[in-house]
């Protein structure tokens, strides 16, 4: 589900750009390959990418220890119903929500994001090499968000977006 | 210039990257802290009230003192709980609500210790999406805590969480087209310098407005914070949490607010360059100055988190995804358009203005007739649903029709029947009362 949030590029990919891209157009090939200096390889993308890791395991470490420190730190004094699922003092359903299902809505919303989060991706790099795509990108930006609001509109109408 | 900036990135010697790290965890800790405190003074004087002032100075070090009281509270395990799975997640959120931080921008290039850098972790060509990811892996934390914990409570409130989150993050990722449009990049740092002349508030005014709105429901905050909504789910995803484990959704939260605000700086208000009146001063935009714009502006979207907190109430689950699906998400479309329409006709197409005045009155004409037609059909629906209600009114409440009594819901009249009158049989059951609805009609007041 989450694969189409990232675009990953492998390093040869990133290096080979500028070859890439060469089709968007002359002009911003050479505007981009200057501006991410592509070709004196001042973006070594193991070290663009490093701080990223660093914080990460700063943050992880944080959040590990602590978790960690807690069980030393907190006190331990078992108590039957302190264990329980909470639920305000009643006694707790045995299998929330009916063991494991929840209402399909959930889903049709999830469905709905991942159609409109690859049009994000796919709106992305129109947005950014907009200028050199000139009115070609437009109308065929344009065909695909209108097939893209047809199925949006059928569900509007079908009652796929009511909630209650 | 943007080229020049963009290439110090990734050349940071070592202890300058794990320097700036720590400088960025640190700074993220500690606006979490200080936001926690003015949040809370903040709502205290909005709701008459003064709030905490006894630890340290105004108070300051209430949130500090908060964490540690609750390392020392016992972490409960709820018997349902699946263990592993109910660990990991708040350290994903919280992990993930760290990184995300890393491609903002706070400053300019400055020289730290002889070395030229800019104030900024790391930089790339799709940083913005990067900001996106990484938002997504977080809602990972939420919908983990909330199965994992195995309670009813939580697990409703990780469901609504996601849901939420995700439906908001495609209005908040359309509001971000108009910014790329515009600036030909998707990397921050490039974005704050296309930003020089006028900042993207002023000229998208329309995506800088939805993407607010969404990054309120994106952080699950007042009038969203649905998910937490206590009234119904008690404490949401995290209800089953305590201890640190619980601080951990805490900080989490803090510092996603942190971060949206400084994507909203940094995509729409300039981000680390100086406001107007500002801006006329030379060195306004040159060395550590330009970090007390940038603290200064994230502040205030915080301040807006805070007041919409304190203002409005919370809103109605229906109603809030209704606005994101139905309001947000179309509007964002018909914006871009708009946008690119108007930059396509600057940019390749050469039209007259006649040319441009007809088209744009034929727009006009066709929006115009759509929304009259629109309003003509919601009209109709409106008149048959009163009339439906009408005929509704008319009938008579039957309250014991499922052989339980049930009190009238607004609007439906209660038919009382004593007793007496049912044990003598003028009224013999009632599936009668139904099907003979005047006389019930007559009788009911007097019986």
């Amino acid at each position: 589900m989450e694969s189409s949030r990232f675009i990953v590029l492998p390093a040869p990919l990133i290096h080979e750009a500028p070859e890439h891209y060469a089709c968007i157009g002359r002009e911003g090939f050479h505007k981009r390959a200057k501006s991410f200096s592509y070709e004196q390889g001042a973006i070594d993308p193991v070290n663009v990418y490093t701080p990223i890791l660093i914080l990460g395991i700063l943050a992880f470490g944080f959040a590990a220890f602590s978790i960690i420190i807690a069980t030393l730190t907190g006190p331990k004094r078992y108590n039957r119903a302190k264990v329980d699922a909470y639920e305000c003092g009643i006694e707790p359903t045995p299998q929330p929500m009916g063991g494991g299902r929840f209402p399909v809505k959930y889903y049709l919303t999830a469905m709905m994001f991942i159609i409109f989060d690859i049009e994000l991706v796919f709106l992305y790099p129109w947005a950014v090499a907009f200028d050199q795509l000139e009115l070609f990108g437009f109308l065929a930006m344009a065909l695909f968000l209108f097939n893209l609001a047809v199925p949006f509109v059928y569900e509007w109408r079908r009652g796929g977006l009511e909630w209650d | 210039m943007s080229g020049s900036q963009f290439g110090l990135f990734g050349n940071d010697p070592w202890w300058l990257v794990i320097g700036k790290s720590v400088a960025v965890f640190g700074l993220l800790v500690l606006l979490t802290l200080f936001t926690i405190w003015w949040e809370r003074r903040v709502v205290s004087r909005m709701q008459n009230r003064i709030g905490p002032n006894r630890v340290g100075p105004f108070g300051l070090l209430q949130s500090l003192m908060d964490g540690f009281k609750l390392a020392f509270k016992e972490e409960i395990l709820p018997k349902s709980a699946h263990v592993g799975v109910y660990w990991i997640a708040p350290v994903i959120s919280a992990t993930a609500a760290f990184v995300a931080f890393a491609v903002i921008p706070f400053g300019p290039t400055v020289s730290i210790f002889g070395v030229e850098t800019p104030l900024q972790l790391t930089d790339f060509p799709v940083s913005v999406l990067y900001v996106l990811a990484i938002a997504s892996i977080g809602v990972y934390g939420l919908v983990l805590a909330g199965w994992a914990s195995g309670s009813t409570y939580p697990l409703l409130g990780g469901l609504r969480s996601t849901a939420q989150v995700i439906s908001y993050e495609i209005a908040m990722g359309l509001s971000f087209v108009g910014v790329f449009l515009y600036a030909g990049s998707m990397s921050t740092s490039e974005i704050v310098i296309a930003q020089e002349p006028i900042w993207y508030a002023v000229i998208l005014l329309p995506s800088f407005l939805i993407y607010v709105t969404s990054m309120v429901g994106e952080t699950n905050r007042a009038p969203f914070d649905l998910p937490e909504a206590e009234g119904e789910l008690v404490g949401g995803f995290h209800t089953e949490y305590s201890s640190l484990k619980f601080a951990l959704f805490f900080l989490a939260e803090y510092i996603n607010m942190v971060t949206v605000s400084a994507l909203a700086t940094t995509l729409f208000l300039g981000g680390y360059l100086a406001p107007w009146p500002l801006s006329l001063w030379e060195s306004a935009n040159t060395g550590w100055w330009p970090v007390l714009w940038w603290l200064i502006k994230v502040q205030l979207f915080i301040f807006l988190f805070i007041w919409l907190r304190a203002t409005l109430p919370r809103m109605r689950y229906d109603q809030f995804m209704k606005f994101g699906w139905k309001i947000l998400i179309p509007i964002s479309i018909v914006w871009i358009f708009i946008i690119a329409i108007a930059r396509l006709f600057r940019d390749s197409v050469s039209v007259t203005n006649t040319q441009l005045l007809v088209g744009g009155a034929i727009v006009i004409a066709v929006l115009l007739i759509g929304s009259w037609l629109f309003q003509l059909r919601a009209d109709k629906r409106d008149a048959a649903a009163e009339l439906e209600l009408d005929e509704r009114r008319a009938r008579p409440f039957d309250a014991n029709a499922g052989g339980y009594p049930v009190p009238p819901l607004p609007g439906e009249r209660f038919e009382y029947t004593s007793r007496r009158a049912m044990a003598a049989g003028t009224v013999a059951t009632t599936t009668v009362a139904v099907a003979a609805p005047e006389t019930t009609n007559e009788e009911a007041p007097d019986a």
